[in-house]
């Protein structure tokens, strides 16, 4: 499962940079979406992988061992919903110059590439 | 502080919060009740920054446990000296940006006044919080809400600007978040306090872990701060911005500074074991280069506002390193510098817009007075011998005069705040029994940065304000003098009361070179320490 895990947080980071590196602005958009998905599993991966752990106590004293850490669920959680907010509005803006300028170059202008 | 003043902390945040929410179910046609409510709680916001500093400064660090859970659980909120200074700074910017606006600025744009207060409250939320992932929160409220305020107005350049701005800005909150989760897989805690106990006694093995997590959550930072390499997309999302979103921007520089000086004394500082000092020769060398490029950009500059960019790096650059060589006497100046410098380049942001202005109307008015014979006039100099003297329009002396005080301020030089702060930062450089090459080269470009802002204040000001006809005046509306006289007032204050505000800044130093009523204060395991 670690191996599972660190490859996919290592193949969406990679392809998310490659993606962030180039200069169509739809590219970029994607680019950021795919480190934010590879950020919000590194997160996941630093409150330790456990299985069939529940991360909320029950009534009762219970062994926390048997739980989850929910901090870094919370985290991901609030991560996503931030990310989600600010990739529709780097989305309106994308919208926005691609009229104004009339390409969807990131510089506004179309060079050679 | 107890009764009612314990609550103070939480004001700042949740007036602004409250306020913006009022704003938003508000039509947008009710413009002189947005601007009362937004000038009304900007000002308010003002009153109780100085309330909080003045309670603070007696009684040491007040934590504000929300909910009032124990506290690594809480959301902790930490008033300490330097944070309700910076709550100060930032509440003085936003009260004279919000008054400047009102001239014209917030007609260009729907929901500017809401988007304003939210930009208020994130940057106060991220000085007052004492959680690391708060802080992640609140920076992206003050980002969500600085996205909106770069596109007020709209139009080619400031969407083009923005696109750079924001995918910069979500890159680096991806950086944050990376190094929030090394710190929580190490410490297991959030709670900065918590985080530097647990820090000084880290296990070697983990040290690695903890200085790579650190030194990501850094770089998140150091973007907002506008560190050379990474601070292209500053000088023009500055420039494209509309002069009082600009003018409040220069904080936002300071709040990565801020943290950046909040987090390394508190995580790296003298007692914080195996990983102390960490990465100072590395904020040292990087805020050296940012100060060569924003010297070389402000000579290389044909724009105020593109001077005035660059300028906001030059003072990121020596602040860094400034935190990078340490120590209190360096510290204290560098807090000193940090708020002349703040205020001197907002001051600036509003003036350039007037100025330039002024001269663009010059050169539509130039077009009219056309000679009727070929031979009347030949050029400027020989129709001003038959002048009978020069009569300076009164807004031309108001600019000039606004100008020469802000060039002043911004290169250093005497008698004003500006070079009572590069003053006390050579001074203290120079207290060193060993003077270090890289010293030797701070102190060099200090001076240097000085020579170049006033070279091209110069030129800038000969090229506005002097050149074309002296006969145009240009509209100048009380609106907009008063915030820049209010700027610069506080400048001058700062200038004339030196001496307390130094004491005031020393102590600051001192309680952030030992942080130990912080932690005792902010940290879990207190049962007086905080409010209950």
């Amino acid at each position: 499962m670690e191996v599972v895990l660190s490859l996919a947080i290592g193949i969406l980071t990679a392809s998310g940079l490659w993606l962030l590196f180039r200069p169509r602005t739809f590219q970029v958009i994607l680019g950021l979406s795919l480190l934010s998905y590879a950020v919000n599993l590194f997160i996941i991966a630093a409150g330790r992988l456990r299985t069939d752990a529940p991360p909320i106590v029950g009534k009762g004293t219970a062994d926390p061992a048997a739980y989850a850490d929910p901090v870094p669920q919370a985290l991901v959680l609030t991560a996503i919903v931030i990310s989600f907010a600010t990739t529709a509005l780097l989305l309106v803006v994308l919208m926005a110059s691609r009229g104004l300028t009339g390409t969807d170059h990131v510089d506004g202008e179309d060079g050679e590439a | 502080m107890t009764g009612w003043l314990a609550h103070l902390v939480v004001v700042p945040i949740l007036l602004p919060l409250v306020a913006s929410a009022l704003m938003l179910s508000m039509d947008e046609r009710r413009r002189t009740a947005k601007r009362v409510l937004s000038l009304g709680v900007s000002a308010l916001l003002v009153g109780v920054a100085a309330l909080l500093l003045w309670s603070v400064r007696e009684s040491g660090p007040v934590a504000y446990r929300i909910g009032d859970w124990p506290s690594p659980f809480a959301i902790t909120l930490v008033a300490d000296r330097l944070s309700t200074m910076m709550l100060l700074l930032t509440s003085i910017l936003g009260f004279t940006s919000l008054f400047y606006a009102t001239a014209r600025w917030d007609r260009s744009g729907p929901r500017f006044h809401a988007l304003f207060l939210l930009l208020l409250m994130g940057i106060n939320g991220a000085f007052l919080t004492g959680d690391i992932f708060n802080l992640f929160v609140f920076f992206e409220v003050l980002l969500a809400a600085s996205y909106g305020l770069i596109l007020h107005g709209s139009g080619t350049e400031r969407t083009s600007a923005s696109l750079h701005y924001i995918a910069i800005n979500i890159a680096a909150s991806l950086l944050f978040l990376v190094g929030v989760a090394l710190l929580y897989s190490v410490n297991g805690t959030l709670n900065m306090a918590d985080l530097a106990v647990s820090l000084s006694s880290a296990a070697e093995e983990n040290l690695a872990l903890l200085e790579a997590g650190a030194a990501i959550l850094g770089v998140a930072f150091l973007v907002k701060a506008g560190i050379w390499p990474l601070c292209f997309w500053l000088p023009r999302t500055y420039a494209a911005a509309s002069p009082p979103v600009a003018a409040v921007f220069a904080i936002m520089t300071k709040v990565g500074i801020y943290i950046i000086l909040r987090l390394s004394f508190l995580l790296f500082g003298k007692d914080s074991g195996g990983a102390a000092g960490f990465a100072n020769d590395a904020l040292l060398y990087a805020g050296l280069a940012t100060m060569v490029f924003g010297i070389v950009g402000i000579l290389a500059a044909r724009h105020l506002t593109r001077i005035a960019g660059h300028y906001v790096l030059v003072s990121s650059g020596i602040l860094l390193s400034a935190i990078g060589i340490g120590g209190e006497a360096l510290t204290a100046a560098l807090l000193f510098y940090l708020v002349s410098s703040t205020l001197a380049v907002s001051a600036l942001y509003l003036l350039i817009e007037p100025v330039e202005r002024h001269a663009d109307e010059a050169d539509i008015i130039e077009g009219i007075s056309e000679p009727v014979f070929d031979d009347e006039y030949v050029g400027a100099i020989e129709e001003e011998e038959t002048e009978e003297g020069v009569v300076i329009p009164g807004t031309i002396a108001i600019l000039g005069g606004g100008f020469i005080f802000c060039a002043l301020l911004l290169a250093g030089l005497p008698p004003l705040s500006g070079f009572i702060a590069k003053f006390a930062l050579i001074d203290a450089l120079f207290r060193h029994v060993t003077i270090a090459l890289s010293h030797w080269a701070l102190i060099a470009l200090i001076i240097l940065s000085g020579l170049a802002t006033t070279i091209a204040m110069t030129r800038a000001g000969i090229d506005r304000l002097w050149t074309p006809g002296e006969d145009s005046p240009a509209r100048l509306s009380l609106v907009e003098v008063t915030p820049i006289g209010l700027l610069l007032t506080v400048c001058l204050t700062l200038m004339l009361a030196a001496g307390p505000v130094m004491d005031f800044m020393q102590a600051t130093a001192g309680a952030l070179h030992d942080p130990g009523s912080y932690i005792e204060a902010a940290g879990p395991a207190t049962e007086g320490g905080g409010v209950r």
